[in-house]
This record gives structure tokens, sequence and C-alpha cells, in this order.
């Protein structure tokens, strides 16, 4: 039953020649070349706020943008907001390169990358009354601030959490010891849920940073290499006690309302859907009112401007709207984290939340290591630090 | 105007052929295999650490670093392992299925099983994994079931991840075997025991041979799927496979995961020359 027109086997022979050919060609064509564009620093931010463009596209994390504060914001300026969420930081650095979105709600660990590939653009922050009264501690930090310049406007904050089985982990832990140490973690050998992604390696660094003082570290994502190898060192031996990596939240749930894991690390998201659904979770610092001993990682948002935003407008109004007081206080407390705004604490429905999220605690968020990117320049002058494809790599390593 | 094209087209059978297949050939090489050369290309560029943007000069160090770090050896091996070893699980499970099919069962036994067969591909992949993932939990069905006779299920993890893809694939293996038995004359069979064959001697020497080059097919199926896939090692393992690798890299680092597509591409080839010469290609 073989075709008479020639052998399939030499036709695929021949696509696979054109493919080598074709594929040549581009590389001979682009070599030499470099396609890296410097930041935008010499980009200028709006200098005034004009009339709505009607149409708003935005890039967040899922509960950011919820019609609850969405439908008020289109009904007052005539923006209609079109939201993409994203599932992860390296997710929004990617949709933002494609040019389709006015903002993104970034963390700290993707705001350099963006500022970098001059994906965004600075804020002229006297275009957004409400900046004002945010809190004076998430102003010019290193994560929304480059070299003077503001790239964005603070949205809230929260740490990641330390979360146990109430029944299978007593006493209730006050340290990452029990993820940490050899000889206490390995008590919950199979029961340990960690957080699948490279950015965990600085949860390490900062365990070290506790307990390892004479290895100098001061910023858990920066790091030399003897600190990074320390840090590595830690995780590998963590690995052999792990149950599970997690990178979706649906399987850490599913995870802890099995019975799979016992302790791990966590967002407030999770511990949420686990609690209603009656699990004898419990966190810290979500149900202690503590960090652990050592501090915790945490995340600390910014919604930053497209460089080359078709509805800047839009845009500018949205921040301003979304760090108003009731806005902030609904989405924080939709969400579990701290607002940004310090008057949003008059708005909360629950009138302790923001007791209860340390919102107007400086102490508190002092131990709070939000998500920033590594990179080679260590903040202090020299070049030694691990960067971003570093710890990508020896996370790839670590799980083996 | 139509007259005249239709008159352009009269007699001349080439340019007939060559207008028809014009859309479907530009396709594949300009949208497919373009895109696919794009990608790969890629993989001789290097990135930006800061930005993530790509450095379009020509360099090697992507498949050096992929050489020089043992990590991607084992995680390259484990991929291929867990895939020749579904493979051959589902063969194994397949074959009596799809000889039931072809050879035994009435017509309605028969029209009941591939609907059997086809039915799970019309639930979502990661229904179906999720699904796993609750019967191989601590909690589950499958440690409830094993309870009473005092065993624990396999839980999460390499042995988890061969179970679900065996599972995953098996139609793709059952329904070629199922078209090559189909094609044997049941008169060769009989012939076979006409001349004296036992039935083991019959299976050896006369369907196995004549149905081999379907099973071959099969294999491709279930091994490439397994290849490419990354969701299942993720949700029911801690295992990276090359997939897993690709995709922590994709985002940042572009060529580096380009480089790494370059191995099941490789792999696969190296495959389909065995296929081929296992004859897999010869009655398709």
């Amino acid at each position: 039953m073989r075709s008479k027109e020639g052998n399939p086997a030499r036709a695929a022979w021949l696509v696979l020649a054109g493919l080598v050919v074709v594929m040549l060609t581009i590389a001979g064509c682009g070599g030499g070349g470099s396609d890296t564009t410097g930041g935008g620093s010499s980009d200028e931010a709006l200098q005034k706020v004009g009339k709505g463009e009607g149409q708003l596209n935005l890039i967040s994390w899922a509960g950011y943008v919820e019609p609850e504060w969405t439908k008020p914001f289109e009904q007052k300026t005539g923006c209609k907001v079109s939201d993409k969420e994203a599932g992860t930081s390296d997710e929004m650095v990617e949709l933002m390169k494609t040019g389709q979105y006015d903002g993104v709600s970034a963390s700290g660990n993707a705001t350099a990358r963006m500022v970098a590939a001059g994906t965004v653009a600075p804020v002229n922050t006297d275009l957004v009354p409400n900046y004002k009264t945010v809190f004076s501690d998430l102003k010019d930090q290193p994560y929304n601030t480059f070299e003077g310049v503001n790239y964005g406007i603070p949205h809230g904050r929260g740490a990641n959490l330390l979360m146990w089985n109430g029944n299978d982990v007593k006493p209730a832990p006050d340290s990452w010891d029990v993820m940490f140490d050899p000889k206490i973690a390995a008590k919950y050998k199979g029961k340990i849920s960690v957080y699948d992604e490279s950015s965990y390696i600085a949860d390490a660094a900062m365990y070290l940073k506790f307990h390892q003082p004479d290895l100098g570290i001061e910023n858990p994502y920066e790091l030399n290499e003897e600190q990074f190898n320390a840090a590595i060192e830690l995780l590998k031996e963590q690995q052999a006690n792990v149950g599970e990596y997690w990178s979706e939240a649906a399987k850490q749930i599913s995870a802890f309302a099995g019975g799979d894991v016992t302790v791990g690390t966590t967002w407030q998201y999770q511990y949420f859907a686990l609690k209603e659904e009656g699990a004898p979770v419990e966190a810290s610092p979500a149900s202690q009112g503590f960090l652990p001993k050592e501090g915790a990682t945490g995340w600390s948002d910014t919604w930053m401007i497209a460089k080359d935003a078709k509805h800047p407008n839009c845009m500018y109004e949205w921040m301003n709207w979304i760090i108003s007081p009731k806005a902030n206080a609904q989405v924080a407390e939709y969400f579990g984290e701290a607002p940004a705004q310090e008057l949003a604490c008059k708005e909360t429905a629950n009138p302790s939340f923001c007791a209860e999220y340390h919102a107007e605690e400086p102490d508190f968020w002092k131990r709070v290591y939000y998500w920033e990117t590594p990179l080679a320049d260590c903040g202090n002058g020299e070049a030694n630090c691990m960067d971003y494809n570093d710890w990508v790599k020896a996370w790839t390593s670590i799980k083996g | 105007m139509g007259h005249r094209l239709a008159g352009l087209f009269q007699g001349r059978r080439r340019l007939q052929i060559g207008a028809l297949l014009a859309g479907p050939i530009g396709w594949l090489v300009i949208g497919y295999l373009g895109s696919l050369a794009l990608l790969l290309v890629a993989a001789f560029w290097s990135v930006d650490p800061l930005s993530g943007l790509t450095v379009k000069s020509f360099t090697l160090e992507n498949f050096e670093a992929l050489w020089n770090e043992p990590v991607y050896r084992t995680i390259v091996w484990r991929t291929i392992r867990t895939a020749l070893l579904v493979t051959l699980t589902d063969a194994v499970i397949a074959f009596p299925i799809a000889f039931y099919m072809a050879k035994v069962a009435s017509r309605r036994g028969k029209a009941l099983l591939v609907v059997g067969i086809l039915l799970p591909l019309w639930s979502s992949y990661l229904v179906k994994v999720y699904a796993w993932r609750t019967l191989l939990g601590t909690h589950g069905a499958i440690n409830w079931a094993l309870e009473p006779i005092g065993l624990h299920g396999p839980g999460y993890g390499t042995t988890a991840v061969w179970l679900v893809f065996s599972y995953l694939w098996l139609p793709y293996m059952i329904l070629p075997i199922y078209a090559g038995l189909e094609r044997i004359p049941d008169s060769l069979i009989s012939a076979s025991e006409d001349l004296g064959a036992s039935p083991f001697t019959t299976f050896r020497r006369v369907i196995l041979p004549l149905s081999f080059p379907a099973v071959v097919a099969g294999s491709i199926f279930t091994f490439s799927l397994t290849l490419g896939d990354y969701i299942t090692p993720r949700l029911v393992s801690n295992d990276q496979f090359i997939g897993n690798v690709i995709f922590s890299n994709i985002a940042n680092n572009q060529p580096f995961a380009a480089a790494l597509a370059m191995v099941p591409i490789v792999v696969m080839i190296a495959y389909l020359l065995v296929a081929r010469k296992l004859g897999a290609f010869e009655h398709v």
C-alpha cells in the first residue's frame, strides 16, 4: 500500500534539511546585532492627566481587579476595564513584552526586570492625588524606584505564611525550623510543602541570615557566591524531607486538605480557602498574629504603567482609584493583604482589619523581605551577586 | 474572467495540483516550520541577565551549560526512561484488548469497546490528572482499598507518574493496534492452524509479525506524548521532566529553553528512524 509518489522517508529528510537551512539563514542574519534596549531612564512621565480614552487593559494578580471596585471606577471615569490575570511574575514580565497592556500589578521580583526591558514608564506621582497618604515606608523603595525615579504606585503588601496542620504539628511552631532544621524537619519527612519557584531560595537565605550571622547576609535577594551556595546546600538538605513542591494554589490546597502534607510555606489565599473547607490549619502570622522569629519573605505590589500605553489617562485614573481609601480597603480585604493607603484603614468592613494585618506597624514590616529580582549588581557597588538566571538554574538542580 | 481562469487550468495538471496545495503547504512551511525554526534559532543566542531580552549573536553557551551540568542529563534520562516504560506498559495492556476487539468480540461488543476506549478522550486532560491526584492521595481511594489487606498505594512520585501516563495514553496505543489487527485476514490464521501450528506459534509467527508495525505506530504516540508532557509530573510528583525545565526557563531565558527543546526533537528523530526500520510507516 506504499504510495507510488516517492518515498515518505525521503520527503521527511527534505523537510528537515529545509528547516536547517531556514534556521541557519535566520541565525546568520541576526548575527552580531543586539536587540537589547537600555532602561527607560530618559523617558518622560506624563505631565497632565487628560480625558479618559474609554478603555483600560490591565494585567493583575487574581483578586486585584474585581467588579466590586471596578464597576464604580468604570461609571466614574468611563474607562472600560479589561483584565488579564497572571499566575506568576515571570508570566507578567512576558505579557508586558507584548505591548498590548496599559498597566500591571507587579511584585518586586518583576519590577526591575520590566524597567530594564523598557516595557514600563516612570510615574508622575503628582498626578495621583491619593499617593500623598500612602504609607511612607512603601514609598521610594528599591523595588518601585530606580535611580531616584518613581516607577509605580504601591498597591498593598503581605508576608508569606508558615502554615501547619494543627492536629499534627504541636506545639505551634514559632520558627521556620520545622522546614529547615535537619533534625526538626525530619519529624515531618515527606510532609513538607514548599513553594516551587527559584525565589524560594530567598527563604533559605533569610533563615541563614538569622541562624548563621557569620555568613554576613544582609538582603536575602543579594547573595554573593558563598552565601548563595550555603542557601543551596540548605535547600538540598531540605529536599529529602519535602513532600511536595507547589506552584498552583489548587495543588497545595488539595494536599493540605487530603493530609498529604502537614507543614509548609503558603499564601493568605490558600489559608483562607482551607479554613473555609474546615481544614484544621493554622498559620503564622495569619492566625498567630506574629511572624516566625526569622521573619518572612513577602510581597509588596506596585501598579506600573506601560511605556507605550494606549490609554495613559485611564491608567492614571486607575492608579489613583485603586489606592483611594474605599477601593484600597475593598481589595485588601478581598485578597487578604495590608492596604497601601493609610486612610483605607477607616473604610474596612472589619474594623480591626488593619490591626490584624499590621498595616500601621512599620516595625512589623522591617522583618518582611519583599520579593525582589536578584541582580548581579549587589547594591553595594560590587557586581559579584548571583543573578536571576543563576537562581533559576540552581533551583532546577536542587529538585534534581 | 472566470472562463479565462478556467481555461488557464484546463489540461494543466501540474498547475491544478500546485494551486490546490499552495495553501496547506504554505501554511506548513511558513506558519508551522517557520515558527519552529525561529524558536530553535534562539538556542544559539543568549540572554541579557537583567532585562531578559535576547542578545542575537551566535553562541554555543546554552549547549555547553546543558552538557556540563549533570542535573540536565539526569532529567533527560528520566524523561526518556519514563517514556519507554509507559510505551512498553501500554503495548502490553493494549494488545490483548485490541486483539479481543478485532478478532473475538461480536459486532455489538466491538462497538461498545470502541466507545469505552474513546470516552475518556472526551474529558479534559487536567480533570483526569487531578482525578488521579485524588485517587493517589494519602486518604485517597487507592489507599482506602488497599488498607484492609495491609498494603499502601504508591503515593505521589515516580510510580504515580508512570501510572497516570500509562492511563492517559492507552487509547492512542489501542486504536492503531486494533486497526492493524483488523487488516489481518482470518484466513491466514485458519491456514496456520490447518498446517498444525499451535495457537502460540500462530501468534508468534503470523499475528505478531503482521501487527508489529501497528504496535510501533502506536508507540510513536505514547512515546512522544510522554516526552513532551510537563503537567502530569508536576501534579503527581516532584520529578522534573524536560518540559518542566523548559517551562521554568522560558520566561527569562528563552535561548536556554530553546536549547533544551532541541533534546526531545533529536530523541524523536532517532525514535522515528528506528520506527521506520521496524516498518511502522509501511501500512499507513
